[in-house]
């Protein structure tokens, strides 16, 4: 150990720490193992839950099956149970646990009997452990049973064992992950003592298979299985234990295992070795498949499985590295350097074929080129349940026939060249012609077909004897036989150059549309924007339909994008498992194992293990199962968006930092300028009032009606101070709302001067309002208000007895008003802030105010839509322009009044 | 204009302002109550038997829309409205369910004094003049006949009707509802801009400065109101003893 990281070492590590934490909100997971059917599980685990009735803890049976065994019954009764839930299927009615009634009832504990049932067509999950997945998320602990046959990377040695291959299995993590293990342990002799009582539920149509599988040496194989397991597992808790307390031991080498698979179901076999080494040695593992180009040649059914081995990798938990390359083992081995594998498994080839002589297997090569890694070859037996062969690949996407008649014709065409235009020196290099174009164009077989028309032709037409297949002169042999190499290898070099052509195009496709969509969601500054934009991506690249999915304010999940949301507007199932996926971060719907009994597949939006929204698709095409590289597509695209929307939700939340520290800063602005603007006329006021009451006798008539004279001044200041206060908080809590009427202008200019008659009493006024301005829809008391502002800031900073000048006319389709003085011009630098809360541009004669007056114009102007700014006047002083936009055409004409007698006619 | 000892009531759940309103009211020579609260207020109206009452819209036991509905039940005595600048929905409701006139908090004694006169003369009038004067304008409703310095001006039909009405009732305010129902009628209540557009007319026609109207005056968000003669001078002096 390196002597400098020892502290560090020491520390528990984070994760494991983590790990432990994450387990406290989930329930808790009992198993009760057993090696067979028969050996008491149920039982046992009844007697555990009477035990715990009796410490008092709410515990319901969720679903126990007696198999009509009295001693079973018995024990059951006294139990509160949850009545199953009945389902119909294909005409029968089946009985199952019923989920949604325990999520319901939210009880401390459930009993879930026989873990590794697979659940009736129809119900929410595929298999019964994923409803115990569902009952351990939501907090409710379980008590459940497995036999070991059942447990995933057991499968092939039980089969190996028994010779039954079981098919419910249930995923080691489960198992991994439970709390607490019972191992239930019977002696072989009892357990097949209690069969031959038939105390062992046997169904009947497997008593047979069943006889066979019960027998001692069976038995005791699969106790080993079960004994082993568990022992591994105190081992790994106690490992565990010691991690968490940081204790000191010796720790695993740093073992990593590499398990290479392939389109066959054998890779399944791999896997689960692969697996079982990795937990034995507590080692990293990981999942390699090279996609060559002749992926593309499978058929789909090898497809198929190519998904479901790399389904049952994940499921086991392994890492998935997905190379690409035609050497197969040259990518494994580089693969295996470049990621420290120490361990490399990997199945044996299943038939030998003639091209294992002419070239060696990966295998080998492997083997050769493994330096310093071991490697395990794992063999199997070939299976063909259905006894067929896989069909023979479909190679052209052109219909083969049509390729094959094609390739005909050129041989024939270029034999009637030959034959009219008979130059020995170019007849073979012409037959070679259809060679190349075929493989170019058409494929391989046609290629194949090529060579071989051609070889005919040329022999049967041009090689003495004429029109006759012998060959006369040996050195023609020659010919051919070089022909025949040529004519293959570059049909082959040829077919493999286009399949590669159409890998890279493929990836191209796949690259840009993941590139597509980054480019497009990093430009976008809005939720709406970036789903809208993913959305849309989706579609386009998986063809099909796509919606997004994310919880709005309160957390309720939303429809944000997708062209096809109506659809879910009418479909309320859709909109169950949308929410199930988001609730549970884990994909769902069409072509999965859960909830697949609706249209749309759903991928969750994970980033930083939360789920922040869903992605649902549907593809246009009919099958079930997206191939592994659409669905890695399509994880790509919801691993995107999701960082996008995490993205978003920061940059939101650094706005919203920026703005509290900018309305903290306002906020002590305006505490500021209130306690000065407040103070500074309430202390004239008071200074007055006090001078008044104190010592009447001393002051003169003038000296009183000075003080009066101030005391109203303060009071208007104050007054004034406070209406500013006023409309600022309504424009700033955004409930100002806007009256909109018919204003006619001049009309708030004259109230307007009505309102500051005082302060302008001696100022010469020059209002001037273009005739015929029409009428302009506004809020009259706001606009009055703007006036009222820009018309009493004028009075304050320009000289006493200046001229003020009002002017308003139409201009470009809005409504222009200027209120110009003679007052010192506003530096440049100002003219922008000057609207600004609190600003103040600094003036030797220090005027009173708040410096909101401006702020308040230019909320209300920009409410109405319009604008408002500050030009210098060409002689000298300011000139503060505002327009409103007149977008409606005013009224139309008037009608007259009642009052139509006509005037004089009395 | 205010007739010496009549009696006026003053409903506000402010003392400051009650003995303001008391102190400059009772030295104009007028007999004042106070209620402090809209029941105390009505019941006043009944035992003090007031010519004029006062009446703050804000007060803490009844609404003022409501104690200007029970005293109209029974009485047609002229009522003030005291508001703050933003209640305009207020004063135009007040006026609609029965209130003369309004005064805008804050105030000052001269507007206070002004309204009262226009109220006190309202109430005195006993058949309608047939000529009104305000300034140089003068109206003839006998003759239907207008004249701004001397010289005759032209109406239209429409014109004549709003200003008739604002002069019969002069000084005081006519809300655009009630104008708009005067001359256009019920359905029209609504369309403020028919007023707009008449008024500018009008204005053209009878104001000197359309832009600083003297005669026919707006009452942002209320309505109209014809200037009365006396009413330039409407801040309180010191007076010089």
């Amino acid at each position: 150990m390196d002597l400098n990281g020892t502290g560090e070492e020491r520390r528990p590590n984070p994760d494991d720490l983590l790990a432990q934490t994450k387990k406290e909100n989930r329930g808790r997971l009992t198993i009760f193992l057993g090696a067979a059917a028969g050996v008491g599980k149920t039982f046992a685990m009844l007697e555990a839950a009477h035990e715990r009735i009796n410490e008092g803890v709410d515990l319901i049976v969720g679903w126990v099956e007696t198999h009509g065994r009295p001693e079973t019954g018995a024990l059951i009764e006294g139990l509160p149970s949850m009545p199953p839930k009945s389902l119909e299927y294909r005409g029968h009615a089946y009985q199952e646990m019923d989920l949604d009634a325990l999520l319901a009832r939210r009880p401390a504990l459930a009993l879930v009997d026989e873990l590794a049932h697979t659940n009736i067509t129809g119900s929410r999950h595929v298999r019964r452990f994923q409803d115990v997945e569902e009952l351990l998320a939501q907090g409710i602990s379980v008590y459940t049973t497995v036999n070991i046959q059942h447990i995933e990377s057991l499968n092939d040695i039980v089969a190996q064992i028994t010779g039954v291959r079981v098919r419910e299995t249930v995923p080691d993590r489960f198992l991994e992950e439970a709390d607490q293990i019972h191992l239930i342990d019977v002696p072989p002799e009892d357990l097949i003592q209690r069969l031959n009582e038939g105390k062992v539920y046997v169904p009947e149509q497997a008593q047979q298979a069943l006889q066979k599988f019960f027998r001692p040496g069976n038995i005791n194989a699969l106790r080993e299985l079960a004994l082993r397991f568990t022992a591994q597992r105190v081992d790994r808790e106690m490992d565990q234990y010691m991690r968490v307390h940081a204790i000191e031991g010796p720790w695993p080498a740093g073992e990593r295992i590499m398990a290479c698979i392939s389109a066959s179901p054998f890779s399944a076999h791999v896997i689960r070795t692969a697996r079982r080494m990795a937990t034995g040695l507590k080692a990293e593992w990981l999942v390699a498949y090279v996609e060559t180009s002749d992926l593309l040649h499978e058929t789909e059914a090898r497809r198929d499985q190519l998904t479901l081995n790399l389904r049952l990798a994940e499921e086991l938990g392994a890492e998935i590295v997905r190379l690409s390359g035609e050497d197969i083992a040259d990518e494994l081995l580089a693969l295996a350097r470049h990621r420290n594998v120490t361990q490399i498994v990997i199945g044996k080839p299943l038939h030998s074929n003639l091209w294992a002589l002419w070239e060696r297997s990966p295998v080998d090569q492997i083997i050769r080129g493994s330096q310093g890694i071991s490697v395990h070859i794992i063999s199997g037996k070939p299976k063909m349940k259905n006894g067929q062969r896989p069909a023979p690949a479909a190679r052209s996407r052109r219909s083969p026939i049509k390729s094959y008649l094609w390739t005909i014709v050129m041989v024939f065409l270029v034999t009637l060249i030959n034959r009219l235009h008979s130059d020995p020196v170019n007849i073979v290099l012409l037959y070679l012609l259809p060679v190349i174009l075929s493989a170019t164009f058409l494929g391989r077989g046609p290629s194949l077909l090529a060579s071989v028309l051609g070889l005919l032709f040329f022999d049967f037409f041009f090689i003495p004897p004429f029109l006759s297949f012998s060959v006369a002169d040996l050195r023609y042999f020659i010919s051919l036989g070089i022909f025949l190499v040529v004519s293959l290898t570059t049909s082959s070099l040829a077919a493999k150059l286009r399949d590669q052509i159409d890998m890279a195009r493929r990836r191209e496709i796949r690259m840009s549309a993941l590139y597509g969509l980054s480019r497009k969601i990093a430009v976008a500054t809005d939720l709406e924007g970036v789903l809208k934009r993913a959305s849309e991506t989706v579609a386009e690249t998986i063809g099909g339909k796509a919606v997004i999915f994310a919880p709005d304010e309160t957390g309720k999940l939303e429809t944000y994008a997708g062209e096809a949301v109506l659809e879910f507007i009418l479909n309320e199932n859709e909109w169950a498992v949308a929410r199930w996926v988001f609730e549970h971060g884990q994909i769902a719907g069409r072509g999965t194992d859960t909830l697949r009994g609706v249209e749309w597949l759903y991928l969750p939006l994970m980033a930083d293990e939360k789920c922040v929204g869903v992605l649902g698709v549907r593809p246009d095409f009919a099958e079930q199962h997206l191939s592994p590289e659409q669905r890695r597509l399509l994880e790509a695209f919801a691993g995107l968006t999701a960082l996008a929307l995490v993205r978003l939700k920061l940059a939101q939340e650094a706005q919203h930092t920026r703005n509290l520290e900018q309305s903290e800063k306002l906020r002590t602005a305006l505490f500021n300028s209130i306690s000065h603007e407040l103070r500074t006329p309430l202390a004239f006021i008071q200074g007055a009032v006090t001078s008044m009451l104190d010592d009447r006798t001393s002051y003169s008539r003038e000296d009183l009606h000075a003080f009066l004279q101030t005391i109203k001044e303060g009071a208007l200041r104050m007054n004034r101070l406070v209406e500013n206060l006023l409309d600022m908080a309504r424009l700033e809590s955004g409930t100002l709302q806007l009256k909109w009427e018919w204003c006619d202008l001049e009309e708030i200019v004259g109230v307007a001067l009505r309102r500051l008659r005082d302060s302008l009493k001696d100022r010469p006024l020059k209002i001037q309002i273009e005739q015929g301005l029409p009428l302009v829809k506004a809020d009259f008391a706001l606009i009055e208000q703007v006036l009222v502002n820009l018309i009493d800031n004028a009075a304050k900073h320009s000289p006493p007895g200046s001229k003020i000048s009002i002017y308003s006319r139409r201009e470009d389709g809005s409504l222009r008003v200027a209120v110009a003085d003679q007052g010192p011009g506003i530096p440049k630098a100002d003219r922008e802030r000057i609207f600004d809360k609190f600003y103040r541009v600094y003036s030797p004669h220090q005027v009173s105010g708040t410096g909101l007056g401006l702020s308040i114009c230019k909320g209300i102007i920009e409410a109405h839509g319009g604008k408002i700014w500050v030009e210098t006047r060409p002689g000298g002083g300011n000139v503060f322009v505002f327009n409103l936009p007149l977008k409606e055409s005013p009224p139309p004409g008037v009608p007259d009044g009642k009052e139509d007698k006509p005037l004089h006619d009395t | 204009m205010i007739p010496k000892g009549a009696r006026v009531l003053v409903v506000d759940d402010e003392i400051q302002i009650r003995r303001l309103l008391k102190v400059a009211l009772t030295a104009h020579g007028l007999d004042v109550a106070e209620a402090a609260g809209g029941q105390e207020g009505l019941e006043q109206a009944v035992l003090f038997q007031p010519d004029l009452i006062l009446l703050d819209m804000g007060l803490p036991d009844l609404d003022g829309q409501e104690v200007i509905r029970r005293l109209r039940e029974w009485t047609s005595v002229p009522i003030i409205i005291l508001s703050v600048r933003e209640g305009e929905n207020d004063k135009i409701q007040a006026l609609d369910a029965g209130a003369d006139d309004y005064v805008t908090k804050p105030f000052s004694m001269g507007e206070v004094l002004a309204r009262l006169r226009v109220a006190f003369r309202h109430a005195a009038k006993t058949e309608e003049e047939p000529v009104l004067v305000s300034g140089d304008l003068t109206i003839d409703l006998a003759r239907r006949h207008v004249e701004v310095g001397g010289r005759e001006v032209r109406l239209t039909p429409t014109e004549y009707g709003i200003l008739k009405n604002l002069a019969l009732n002069a000084g005081k305010i006519l809300t655009h509802r009630h104008l708009l129902e005067l001359i256009w009628g019920k359905e029209y209540a609504e369309e403020t801009h028919y007023l707009r557009v008449y008024v500018r007319q009008l204005r053209r026609k009878i104001e000197p400065d359309p832009a600083q109207p003297r005669y026919i005056l707006t009452e942002p968000g209320v309505g109209y109101r014809l200037a009365v003669r006396d009413e330039a001078n409407t801040d309180l002096q010191f007076r010089k003893q």
